[in-house]
């Protein structure tokens, strides 16, 4: 979508953006835009704010403050049966009362369309999701996976230009959660429609995203993509909400501008590149440095490396059959830190007490104010 | 576990004998209710249609139970809507006082009102009764709607207003059918309730009394309690087929939108 003067504009974007009930703000300055035909996720822990931010796209919750534009067009006093967005719930709120196809067919009631017409779209929109057939039958008969369905199609046959998600998987078993979220990727990309999904976890919005916006007490801590956000994430909290991050104390000393060295608690000295500095850093700040156990490994003895390698103790390990998570704590440090190992051929899993050699490279090192 | 049997046989003997006992004389050939019986009659049902006080009393009372039920039912669904969906400042204290007149003494409540309509100097007539029958009524309401709209998923009228509802028919659309067994129901309990009331009728009727007022009032005269009797037996009739007629509708909502039956009136 470009405006006249040949320019991407954002299919959603959101300036300065507050909500707060009496005292209680629930969304403070949020901005950002979301791109036309994007895959976006609202990630953060419950009580966050996303869902909030998600009702106020919808336009079941008016803003505070701020300003919030749909296609260009500002959605201040719009109210939501009109705004060209459809959303799926999280209890899917499909119509107990009606069949599977009044349900699909419920958006179209007021639609100048002739009923052949109508019919014809049901039909479409039941294909999309998989449940061909299943037009006559009784929706409360239906199981969670195919309400989620349901709703899905009820809600992409007006063809909003955003659909939002208000953590459609979380009520379904693992299985099956994960079939859907292929599917919803699926659908994503053949539809071509901008989705928002809110969920709290983090897994899921890796899977499926194009950019994430990870939230905290109502505000936008990090908005990036998945690669970026587990690689470099710009805050302690951020990269300990999406997966697994060691944290080790650390300062740091600047000589010039290319050239950071980083002191850390049990790995010693390192050098340290620009872009792995989280953004508005000065050097005094560096508190800690966090690393990602895949991202280091432990030798077997007489393994021998060119990277960097750090001694220390294996306090306890997890065997998984395909991986082995070990608890190692470093010389020199009192919080131990995890490591994960692939078990290859070859590679004995270590006993609890034995020395471990711990190699790392600097690169994989981010540093956290 | 016999004693227990036994415990609720007689329990079950002494609610429903008198009930019994009104069929047996309403059919018995015999103006003195005792036995033994003297022979099988119609004679009092026959006698039933010859009364115009009697037909007037039922006209009367039929209008002031539909008129009560009707407005206490609809008093109702707005007080169960807002009580279950929003929060407001004092929303325990209100409902807790509408939900009052449930366990005042009702002989309080018809001279409190009789008191009223006469300081103000407004005539006595059916529209009072119907007004003390909403007062008592409307609690029964809200408490059956309340649990018919507790059950019910907020998201449900959201999802219809994101597909292009407006507010009111989204209600109309999809609530109104949900929620419709609980407003049979509070129709049928209301209407049950100021068919039988006898206490308000009694202080705030005009000159046109209500049934249950023109059956006390025959009370008076011995030869009439066979008559009284037969009506009786047309009421316990009635009121069977009322309640199997709701139970029906409840069960038919319950299939209908596939929630787990947790019981109803029956």
């Amino acid at each position: 979508m470009k405006d006249t003067l040949g320019v991407e504009r954002p299919i959603i974007a959101l300036e300065n953006v507050e909500k707060y009930y009496g005292e209680y703000y629930a969304l403070r300055g949020i901005s950002a835009e979301i791109r036309q035909g994007e895959f976006f996720s609202l990630l953060g822990p419950s009580g966050c704010g996303k869902t909030t931010l998600l009702r106020t796209i919808a336009g079941f919750e008016e803003l505070s403050g701020g300003r919030l534009m749909i296609d260009g067009k500002d959605m201040k006093r719009v109210p939501a049966n009109v705004r060209p967005t459809n959303m799926v719930f999280q209890s899917y709120a499909i119509f107990p009362h009606l069949t599977v196809a009044e349900n699909v067919g419920f958006g179209l009631r007021r639609e100048p369309l002739s009923r052949d017409e109508k019919a014809r779209k049901v039909a479409e929109a039941l294909e999309m999701v998989g449940l061909r057939g299943y037009g006559a039958r009784a929706a409360h008969a239906l199981s969670g996976g195919q309400r989620q369905r349901v709703a899905l199609a009820r809600a992409l046959i007006l063809e909003p230009k955003v659909l939002l998600l208000d953590e459609p998987l979380s009520a379904l078993d693992k299985k099956m959660r994960e079939q859907m979220q292929t599917e919803l990727r699926r659908l994503q990309r053949q539809v071509g429609i901008t989705f928002i999904l809110v969920t709290h976890d983090q897994e899921e919005a890796l899977i499926m995203s194009d950019r994430i916006a990870v939230m905290f007490e109502g505000q936008i801590a990090q908005l990036d993509t998945p690669q970026q956000l587990y690689r470099r994430p710009n805050t302690r909290q951020v990269g300990e909400f999406i997966g697994v991050m060691n944290f080790l104390p650390a300062t740091a000393t600047v000589s010039d501008e290319t050239h950071i060295e980083v002191e850390a608690a049990g790995l010693g000295r390192a050098v340290i590149a620009p872009d792995q500095l989280p953004g508005g850093w000065h050097p005094g700040q560096t508190q800690s440095v966090g690393i990602r156990p895949e991202t280091m490994s432990i030798l077997f003895p007489g393994e021998t490396t060119d990277r960097r390698v750090a001694i220390g103790t294996v306090e306890d390990l997890s065997y998984y059959g395909d991986m082995t998570y070990y608890v190692v704590r470093l010389d020199g440090v009192d919080r131990p830190m995890t490591i994960s190992m692939k078990n290859l051929v070859g590679r004995p899993v270590l006993d609890r007490g034995t020395e471990a050699r711990v190699a790392w490279d600097a690169r994989s090192l981010v540093l956290f104010a | 576990m016999k004693s227990l049997r036994l415990y609720a046989i007689l329990y079950l003997i002494f609610l429903y004998a008198p009930i019994a006992l009104l069929p047996i004389f309403a059919f018995n050939d015999g103006t003195v209710i005792a036995f033994p019986l003297k022979g099988f009659t119609l004679e009092w049902f026959k006698e039933l249609l010859t009364i115009p006080a009697l037909h007037a009393a039922v006209l009367n009372s039929l209008i002031i139970a539909v008129s009560s039920a009707l407005i206490a039912t609809c008093l109702g669904i707005c007080a169960a809507r807002a009580g279950t969906r929003f929060a407001f400042p004092g929303k325990k204290g209100i409902l807790g006082l509408i939900m009052l007149p449930l366990v005042l003494p009702e002989i309080i409540v018809a001279v409190s009102l009789l008191v009223v309509l006469l300081q103000l100097g407004l005539p006595l007539g059916s529209w009072t009764v119907v007004l003390g029958h909403v007062l008592m009524c409307t609690p029964f309401s809200i408490a059956i709607l309340n649990s018919a709209f507790q059950s019910l998923d907020v998201s449900l009228e959201e999802a219809a207003i994101d597909l292009g509802e407006t507010r009111w028919s989204s209600f109309r659309l999809i609530t109104l059918p949900l929620v419709m067994p609980g407003i049979i129901s509070s129709l049928l309990i209301a209407f049950t309730i100021s068919l039988d009331e006898f206490i308000i009728a009694f202080f705030l009727t005009g000159t046109n009394p209500t049934l249950p007022v023109y059956i006390w009032g025959q009370l008076r005269f011995p030869q009439k309690i066979p008559v009284i009797m037969a009506l009786g037996t047309i009421l316990v009739l009635a009121s069977v087929i009322l309640l199997a007629i709701a139970e029906y509708f409840r069960r038919r909502g319950v299939a209908r939108t596939g929630q787990a039956d947790a019981g109803g009136f029956l």
